[in-house]
């Protein structure tokens, strides 16, 4: 497990969590990298705080364990940050992406003296912009690629577009808004500390 | 040429079965494994597969219609898990007992109760007397390999015996990690075609199917169903030669990792395995000798060639993913043990039963059982050797 890059994704039931860390486990792939996207299933019903993982590296992954020392966590959805200690074990060389609107001041407090990058986006904003529904998951994808600089832009679009239209052959129209969200999301991903 | 794919431990299993296309596919859906039936119920529909999809109404139901099936003369498989397995029962027997060589892919999950739909040996462990050949796999590619050589192992007219594989239900079976798949062409060529030699549709031949079997022969025909297992060791490694020439994987009885010059060993299956090979590098990075044995044919099991394999080492700790709850040991420790006494080995060993309901095991948790037995070596004493790995102390932790 050489060069492997460890991610924790904490989501609520229906906001794609899963998906995106399945879609992030497809673009490093498809780098060339080895793999794994699971989630945490637990008593499974929308809004309940759900888990999911990616390892990416660049020989084979044999543990099959959950994730205790992340190097990245993307929280998909703000309230979580006072229920779920989002922090946990995470390590100070890597950095949280959380999807919010909230103050510096309130998430440093909430983040319990978490010392590595803290990243902010408003993928609400963006999903509303770019889909006219709320899909946070596609703008959260593309702040953790940015952020742990798992592909570069270009390759990363260029990707993502493939499996947009395999995974939404049935509906096409969605792609675009899709692409758009993605792009909003590379540039509106912000370092807040 | 192999193909480098990323897919899950089900879809996996489902693409192993579409490419074998057997005959029938009869299943009733249980989590982890319903999607395993929903993906191949989806290649039925778009005519990539030419089998017949029987959607009954239980378990139950699924293993008689794969038992119906297979006494006509045609290839069937079933996919189920936990309580799926446990409504099977019945019929389980009844597949092993007609020489029925059905394939299972068994997504492992505690049995009920109370109520949990996560992994462990549960289920499995319950039929490990049943008379079927159980292969164990680590990841999603064993569970697809270990199909691809299923009906060539159970259709042999050594064996003629039913099979199943087993994954980790959701711990490989919902994560989606790299795989190499097989061309559809290269594995129809290698698990070839289903040519039973007797069986109900063959109107030269009328026979009858499961009669009336009292004191007369039925001890015979249990002794044959054990002899078959007894010849199913050979089949399975002449099946790996083959497998091995035109994939390049190479599959054993077992798997031994860095255990040649092995100190302190972990035997276990499935995913486990995986976790642990990670730990024994760790270790062996600090100096320390620690080694693996991975089971994977559990039955037949292979006690003589386990028994060997640990013969050098100084401590042995088997780990058990589900409580035998006989005050003893798991199914796994007492297989291995009377495996080592009966062929002269005597190596301390001890047991753990771990992961049971889903319980995560942490990297962390192997390298303990790595270090109590580093103690044992050190001290001689074995002290309790049935012991748990993971279980919440009374502080709650």
């Amino acid at each position: 497990m050489d060069n492997l890059i460890e991610i924790r994704w904490h989501g609520r039931g229906g906001q794609g969590a899963k998906t995106a860390s399945l879609l992030l486990a497809d673009a490093a792939f498809n780098t060339g990298k080895y793999i794994q996207g699971f989630p945490e299933y637990g008593p499974e019903r929308m809004g309940a705080p759900i888990t999911a993982y990616n390892r990416i590296s660049d020989t084979p992954i044999t543990v099959h364990s959950n994730i205790y020392e992340p190097d990245y966590v993307v929280v998909v959805d703000d309230t979580l940050l006072e229920s779920v200690d989002v922090t946990a074990g995470l390590k100070e060389s890597g950095a949280i992406i959380i999807n919010t609107t909230k103050s510096p001041d309130y998430l440093k407090s909430v983040l319990k003296g978490y010392n590595g990058r803290i990243y902010t986006i408003d993928a609400r904003k963006i999903s509303m912009e770019a889909l006219g529904k709320y899909f946070p998951n596609t703008p959260m994808l593309a702040s953790i690629v940015k952020v742990a600089n798992i592909l570069s832009d270009e390759d990363f679009l260029k990707d993502m577009e493939g499996s947009f239209k395999h995974k939404f052959a049935k509906k096409p129209e969605v792609i675009e808004g899709n692409m758009k969200a993605l792009e909003m999301a590379l540039k509106e991903v912000n370092q807040i500390s | 040429m192999s193909i480098r794919e990323r897919l899950s431990g089900n879809e996996a299993s489902s693409f192993a079965m579409k490419q074998i296309n057997p005959d029938v596919v009869a299943a009733f859906p249980i989590t982890p494994s319903t999607e395993i039936p929903q993906y191949f119920s989806t290649f039925v529909a778009n005519g990539t597969v030419d089998t017949e999809f029987v959607a009954v109404e239980s378990e139950h139901s699924a293993m008689s219609a794969c038992i119906g099936a297979e006494a006509a003369g045609a290839r069937a498989m079933t996919a189920t898990s936990a309580n799926g397995l446990s409504y099977m029962w019945e019929m389980i027997y009844i597949a092993s007992s007609l020489r029925l060589p059905i394939v299972m892919s068994l997504v492992n999950r505690a049995v009920s109760g109370p109520l949990n739909i996560h992994n462990d040996h549960s289920d499995a462990m319950g039929v490990r007397d049943a008379g079927w050949i159980m292969l164990f796999s680590e990841n999603n590619q064993e569970a697809y390999d270990n199909l691809l050589m299923a009906h060539r192992i159970a259709e042999h007219k050594d064996v003629l015996l039913p099979l199943m594989v087993c994954q980790d239900g959701f711990i490989t079976s919902h994560s989606i990690e790299n795989i190499m798949l097989e061309e559809d062409s290269e594995v129809k060529k290698f698990v070839g075609k289903y040519e039973p030699k007797h069986y109900l549709l063959n109107k030269k031949e009328p026979i009858s199917v499961g009669p009336l079997d009292l004191q007369s022969y039925l001890f015979e025909h249990k002794a044959g169903q054990a002899e078959a297992m007894k010849k199913a060791k050979n089949v399975i490694l002449d099946v790996a030669k083959d497998f091995e020439q035109w994939t390049g994987r190479h599959y054993g009885l077992f798997e031994e990792y860095r255990l040649d010059d092995a100190e302190i060993a972990i035997v276990c299956m499935n995913s486990t395995a995986g976790t642990t090979k990670f730990v024994v590098d760790k270790l062996r990075s600090q100096g320390i000798k620690a080694g693996l044995l991975k089971v994977r044919v559990y039955r037949p099991f292979p006690a003589e060639e386990i028994a060997k394999a640990l013969e050098h080492v100084k401590a042995v700790a088997v780990l058990d993913k589900s409580d035998s709850l006989n005050a003893v040991g798991g199914a796994l420790f007492t297989d291995v043990t009377s495996g080592m006494y009966v062929n002269n080995v005597n190596v301390p060993t001890i047991n753990y039963v771990y992961g049971i309901g889903g319980r995560d095991v942490p990297t962390t948790q192997i390298e303990s059982v790595y270090s109590d037995l580093a103690e044992i070596v050190k001290t001689g004493n074995i002290g309790n050797p049935y012991r748990y790995l993971g279980l919440r102390t009374k502080e709650g932790k």
